[in-house]
């Protein structure tokens, strides 16, 4: 649809807002996979409390949004139950190994000009485009 | 309040990611389907997320985080194959399911079983890497 771009944009200018917000405030980089695995692996527990709020906010506020506003909400994702797992456990593993995922290497990283940001950001989306395109188009997998 | 910062931070991210359609898999997975029925989507979120940071980033130099005593170090730019070997994991997941860490944790209250089994396996995934990170430092070291 046209206006999938538009809500795009606006949509990114809310989560650059969000991580700026995180980043002037609290001097801390807005990374998804960092503020979720420090408290998995309890190597982030002295800020505990500020994660957890995060993520309390994180899930809290898109349910509220389509309550209020009465929107279709859909993943549409894969209902295969292996791939689930295999793909949760390749972004759990990848992103602690690799030190951030879409949201600190991506938005925060590339945004810093940081070389350890673009670098990984190159190599996730090619990994992703490998992986749709041989799984999807050649193998019909998903 | 730096609680509150978090709060209103992972609100906002969570609206961001739901408003620009992140949540939903098939326009991830659509993004990276490069040769098949391409999905601009993403790269307009990513684009829009980056223009606050980018200016956020140029409003911590020389200042202080309001609520925290310094902002993140500078970043390190080696590249170790941590960084690639996690990237490259980090990115094949993601095209498997179409769901990354920020996106998969915002759709826990809409997404169903899917989101809560992909999130299960990734939470999974973030608590075994710590030694997986050993053994492949042994291994490298044998």
């Amino acid at each position: 649809m046209e206006t999938d771009w538009i809500m795009g944009l606006v949509g990114g200018l809310v989560i650059g807002l969000a991580a700026s917000l995180y980043l002037l405030g609290n001097g801390r980089i807005m990374g998804a996979s960092g503020i979720i695995g420090g408290l998995v692996d309890k190597s982030g527990w002295t800020s505990a409390a500020d994660r957890i709020v995060f993520l309390f906010g994180l899930i809290l506020a898109p349910s509220i949004y389509i309550f209020f506003f009465d929107v279709e909400a859909n993943t549409k994702a894969t209902t295969n139950v292996m791939i689930l797992i295999l793909a949760g456990l390749f972004v759990g593993i990848g992103t602690r190994l690799a030190n951030g995922c879409t949201s600190g290497h991506g938005v925060c990283g590339i945004s810093r000009l940081s070389v350890r940001g673009i670098i990984s950001t190159i190599f996730y989306i090619v990994a992703g485009v490998v992986s749709v395109v041989l799984l999807r188009n050649l193998w019909g997998v998903i | 309040m730096k609680r509150l910062v978090a709060f209103c931070s992972g609100s906002l991210f969570g609206i961001g990611l739901f408003l620009s359609g992140m949540t939903d898999t098939s326009k991830v997975q659509g993004w990276l389907d490069l040769f098949g029925n391409w999905d601009p989507t993403l790269a307009f979120v990513m684009g829009g997320a980056m223009i606050p940071m980018f200016i956020a980033w140029r409003f911590t130099e020389g200042r202080k985080p309001i609520y925290a005593e310094n902002f993140p170090s500078s970043p390190k730019s080696n590249i170790d194959r941590d960084l690639i070997l996690g990237s490259i994991l980090f990115g094949v997941g993601w095209g498997l399911a179409g769901l990354c860490p920020g996106p998969a944790i915002a759709s826990l209250s809409f997404g169903g079983t899917q989101s809560a089994l992909f999130v299960l396996a990734m939470l999974v995934g973030m608590r075994l890497t710590p030694s997986i990170k050993f053994r492949i430092l042994n291994a490298s070291a044998t």
